[in-house]
């Protein structure tokens, strides 16, 4: 087969695979697009017909999931837009608007070809005359990362699919695929009532292919080094690496890839171990849910393994939550942020995350009213699945499971005694107050 | 198999759904409907589907499958 990219011959060299261990996406940092083509050789061509069965192939027997935080299967999205209208669009998903994940914006400072090359492969694939890659307006460094790699290729190789960088509006939901659509079609970056769905009926009314950036670096590598070799990290049900961003009370924050099955001891000990003790672990950013510490031992990061233990990967983050902190507090800070998110289309998320917020407060204050913890827990009920996204449910999973394991330090809180955090710095990154982004378009 | 979902980005929370169909549909604090989940019986499809065509602002769907 020639070693072509994005339709043009250019680098008659094709790398034999690399060992199938770490790293795979972050090997440092590359922003050339040369040293780039060094290490991985070029993309193939998907114009012939074998080398388009042969890339399908690929992606269906790699199980590759989405990064984005619903872990959907991409092959089926793939297919879907692939055999949809003509005129498809694909969106490199660079959002990240969970404010303790930083993986995305990493990835795409590390390794901006590698984001690119999965986004090419996928417009090659479902044959898309356009590539949006969105990014938060408020990441400058991961937008000049893509802006300098997008001038690179477009110098490399004219032609080609045309690829449009875009700043989104730094809000919470805004990531979330039909809000994409929305500001991508020109409207604000608010979700629409779906069906129909994106990859069904997207960006004018054409088949749009949404994937987060760390799905669609993971589609390059699969392109070019086969099913096989991804498959030979992680588990049977879910192969390959995951980069997740471990934050907190641990020696070495940041982000890190590891592969999927890892146990959570592990990944702790990866990051230089917890510096003081913890109560619990956040998992799946304000996603996800809050997990007792004493569970750790059995956690392991999979997306059913955390599912089992009640939590969720989501999109990789997890924070050590030390016990020295109040959990209450904590809880209440961010439920109040995600509440301050809802976009304000639907009844129960604009009244419901409001009210929850405002007896949670009451809560936490001390000295409630005999009915104020009856109403939270019904209200919980109430807003769940009751929204175009999924911003209610997330409020739910997280206060949820904060009144389960800071059960103890909620009843303290109610019951007007001293909390029992030693240190009242808040823990959980939230958007700086003076750089918040209200708009939405 | 038919299930009803509402769109509440245009729902208004008019309650007229619910006073059509209350086998299947209450309201929350704030007016707006909490439906059953899972199919609707055959005995309340007609039911069901005047509901959807009461609703002022079209936000409730009945869907096949
Ligand atoms: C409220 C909400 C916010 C979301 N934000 C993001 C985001 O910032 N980045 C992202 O990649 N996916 C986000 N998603 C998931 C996207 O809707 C979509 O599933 C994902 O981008 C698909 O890519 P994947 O299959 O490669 O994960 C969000 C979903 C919801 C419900
Ligand atoms: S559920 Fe909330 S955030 Fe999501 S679309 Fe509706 S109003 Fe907006």
């Amino acid at each position: 087969m020639t070693s072509v990219s994005t339709g043009r011959a250019v680098d008659p060299s094709r790398r034999a695979a690399p060992h199938p261990g770490l790293p795979r996406l972050i090997p440092g940092v590359i922003t050339d697009l040369r040293e780039h083509l060094d290490r991985y050789g070029s993309l193939p061509s998907l114009r012939r017909r074998d080398a388009r069965g042969a890339f399908f192939d690929a992606v269906d027997h790699s199980g590759l999931r989405g990064r984005g935080g619903a872990a959907f299967p991409t092959a089926r999205k793939l297919h879907a837009v692939a055999n949809g209208r003509r005129g498809a669009f694909v969106v490199a998903n660079g959002a990240e608007g969970e404010p303790a994940s930083q993986k995305d914006s990493t990835l795409m400072r590390a390794a901006p070809h590698l984001v690119l090359d999965g986004a090419l492969i996928a417009a090659d694939a479902v044959r898309a005359g356009t590539v949006f890659v969105v990014v938060d307006r408020n990441d400058v460094m991961a937008f000049d990362a893509m802006a300098a790699a997008i001038d690179q290729r477009r110098a490399a190789y004219p032609g080609g699919p045309t690829v449009e960088l875009v700043g989104l509006p730094s809000r919470y939901v805004a990531g979330e695929s039909s809000a994409l659509v929305n500001f991508l079609s020109g409207g604000p970056a608010k979700p629409m009532f779906v069906p129909p769905r994106p990859y069904e009926r997207g960006i004018r009314g054409r088949p749009t292919l949404v994937q987060n950036v760390e799905t669609l670096a993971n589609l390059a590598l699969i392109a070019r080094y086969g099913a096989d070799w991804y498959r030979g990290l992680g588990t049977a049900d879910e192969p390959g690496s995951v980069l997740v961003t471990v934050g907190g009370a641990v020696a070495l924050p940041g982000v890190y890839e590891v592969a999927l099955g890892t146990p959570m001891s592990t990944v702790l000990e990866v990051v230089g171990g917890v510096t003081e003790p913890i109560s619990a672990l956040l998992v799946g950013g304000y996603f996800g849910s809050w997990i007792d510490a004493a569970a750790v031992d059995k956690l392991e990061v999979t997306h059913a393994g955390l599912a089992r233990a009640g939590g969720t990967l989501g999109c990789g983050v997890i924070t050590a939550f030390p016990a020295s902190r109040c959990g209450v507090h904590e809880s209440v800070r961010v439920a109040r942020y995600l509440a301050e998110e809802t976009a304000g289309q639907c009844g129960p998320c604009v009244n419901g995350l409001s009210a929850i917020v405002g007896g949670i407060e009451t809560l936490a204050a001390g000295r409630p009213a005999e009915r104020t913890r009856a109403d939270v827990l019904r209200w919980l009920d109430d807003v769940s699945q009751r929204g175009a996204c999924h911003l209610p449910d997330a409020v739910v999973e997280f206060l949820r499971s904060a009144l389960d394991v800071f059960g103890e330090e909620f009843s303290r809180h109610e019951l007007h005694w001293k909390c029992s955090a030693t240190d009242p710095e808040p823990l959980l990154p939230l958007p700086d107050p003076a750089t918040r982004d209200w708009g939405w378009r | 198999m038919s299930r009803l979902v509402v769109d509440f980005i245009t729902c208004d929370a008019h309650g007229i759904c619910a006073e059509l169909l209350p086998e299947w549909i209450t309201l929350d604090d704030w007016g707006y409907p909490k439906l059953h989940t899972g199919a609707i019986p055959p005995e309340l499809l007609p039911h069901a589907r005047r509901a959807v065509a009461a609703c002022p602002t079209l936000a409730l769907h009945l869907r096949d499958h």
